[in-house]
């Protein structure tokens, strides 16, 4: 099993470790609960090092990413970010993830622990004519991140520049944090303000600790389980779940990331938005109680199974049981009922709004 | 007089007059995390050793309560299908479901609670 370099951080906080993608990871501190609501009403720290890093460098970068990624970078100011995904040719989700760009030769991707090795063997595979090298930067690499409303009044005692110039989804870098070298991108997966910290792995303790010393009575260490319902509640899909390698982005509803241009797998892309997706993902509330969880059986009123749940929660911040489904499009329909294999039973639940959270101000 | 007992999945069976309620241990608790659901038996369930006879979900997963013990389903701690919390913040005083026993022996099978913390320490 794989250790991050704050392995030794989470045991001695007391941490549940568990595997998560090979990496032993912290699952929980104190309680997935109350780090949970530390992120959404202060802040929470994540050790997120055993996401991947890959690097493309070379004259034909641009090119290359918009081969391979299906958000259009050309869109892209120098540091800023976007979100997408890596496609297969049938239009599947290979991979969802980060795409900074550092300058039109230059790219840096973050992209899932547990599909790092499948993007490598993907993207260098698309290479063929194109100039550019692609490097695994995995190992290079400790990364936290910061999140929740007081991440940036916080951090901000640790800098010696103004935070408000890394805008959201933008970064900086080379930036000294705690005395030591960083890349500092205003990024997360939470549904709050915050930052994704990179520095060099044997600085990673030294940061971390300070963020929570600097912090401490506001930052809470924060495990994968609130890390989980934190994104869930935010409507931002997890790889596996949400998303899959059989199923395109516009099914999982996500093509507000995939752009008009040309792309691997875009023609499956094309012909989807010309005739409608034949599957869709849809939010139902539990009217019944119980919990809808990851995997359950979805019937509609007919008590015939139409597909599963691809993540649910007792949601702590909304409060309520809540899941995401996929089922077929000609199904999906706000206010309609399905029913929810839970155990024995079949559980009544009604569409509703994607939008978990309350749009913030 | 109530005497104490319980299982290596953590189970507690607290038995009085013939009746045991059964309901999860502190450890079983802490390590659950936040319970935010428990599904209760129905009454007047037969049930055997091992049977199911309860579900307790935390944030993260569902966990299959099983009885200790034999017998029938005399009463259920409605007050957790409310505050799921109670078990987190008192397990001990909230019992889950109540067996009216068939076959006290079967008691002589569960560890006693010197027996229990034992266990616990050889499982840490």
């Amino acid at each position: 099993m794989k250790k991050t370099p704050l392995y030794q951080d989470h045991v001695d906080l007391g941490a549940e470790m568990v595997d998560f993608a090979g990496w032993l990871m912290p699952i929980r501190y104190t309680g997935l609960v109350e780090e949970h609501e530390a992120v959404r009403n202060q802040a929470g720290l994540f050790d997120v090092s055993h996401m991947g890093e890959i690097r493309i460098k070379g004259p034909q970068a641009t090119e290359f990413i918009q081969h391979v990624f299906t958000n259009d970078v050309t869109q892209l100011e120098d540091k800023q970010i976007a979100y997408g995904f890596l496609l297969n040719h049938e239009g599947g989700v290979i991979e969802d993830l980060l795409t900074y760009k550092v300058d039109p030769n230059e790219y840096f991707m973050v992209v899932n622990a547990a599909n790092h090795d499948i993007d490598m063997e993907w993207l260098l595979g698309q290479v063929g004519d194109f100039d550019v090298e692609v490097i695994d930067q995995m190992d290079d690499y400790g990364a936290m991140a910061l999140q929740g409303p007081n991440a940036q009044e916080v951090l901000q005692k640790m800098v010696d520049f103004d935070l408000d110039e890394i805008k959201f989804f933008t970064f900086v870098e080379n930036v000294s944090l705690a005395g030591v070298n960083a890349m500092i991108s205003r990024t997360g997966y939470t549904g709050e303000d915050g930052f994704e910290i990179f520095v060099q792995p044997q600085d990673s303790s030294l940061v971390w600790n300070e963020i929570l010393r600097v912090g401490q009575g506001i930052v809470k260490p924060a495990g994968l389980g609130s890390r989980d319902t934190l994104r869930f509640e935010a409507g931002l899909p997890l790889y596996g779940n949400e998303l899959s390698d059989d199923r395109t982005p516009l099914e999982s509803g996500f093509g507000f990331f995939v752009s008009q241009g040309d792309f691997i797998g875009s023609d499956v892309i094309k012909a989807e938005r010309e005739s409608g997706t034949a599957r869709k993902i849809v939010a139902v509330e539990l009217l019944d109680r119980g919990i809808a969880r990851t995997d359950y059986p979805v019937y509609n009123l007919d008590q015939e199974e139409i597909g599963h749940i691809t993540t649910g929660y007792k949601a702590p911040t909304v409060g309520k049981t809540i899941a995401l489904a996929l089922i077929p499009a000609e199904y999906a329909k706000l206010g309609e009922e399905l029913l929810i294999g839970v155990r024995n039973k079949k559980l009544k639940a009604v569409q509703i709004s994607k939008r978990f959270l309350p749009r913030k101000k | 007089m109530s005497k104490l007992f319980f299982t290596n999945e953590h189970e507690y069976v607290q038995v009085k007059d013939g009746i045991a309620y059964v309901g999860i241990s502190d450890y079983a608790q802490d390590q659950l995390g936040d319970i935010v659901y428990v599904e209760l038996p129905e009454l007047e369930l037969d049930v055997a050793v091992g049977d199911p006879i309860g579900v307790v979900e935390s944030v993260k997963s569902a966990s299959d309560i099983f009885s200790p013990v034999s017998g029938k389903v005399v009463e259920i701690n409605e007050a957790l299908e409310d505050q799921p919390e109670l078990l987190n913040e008192d397990p001990m005083e909230n019992w889950i479901a109540a067996v009216q026993l068939s076959d006290e022996s079967e008691l002589d099978e569960l560890m006693d609670e010197v027996e229990y913390k034992a266990f616990l320490e050889s499982e840490a």
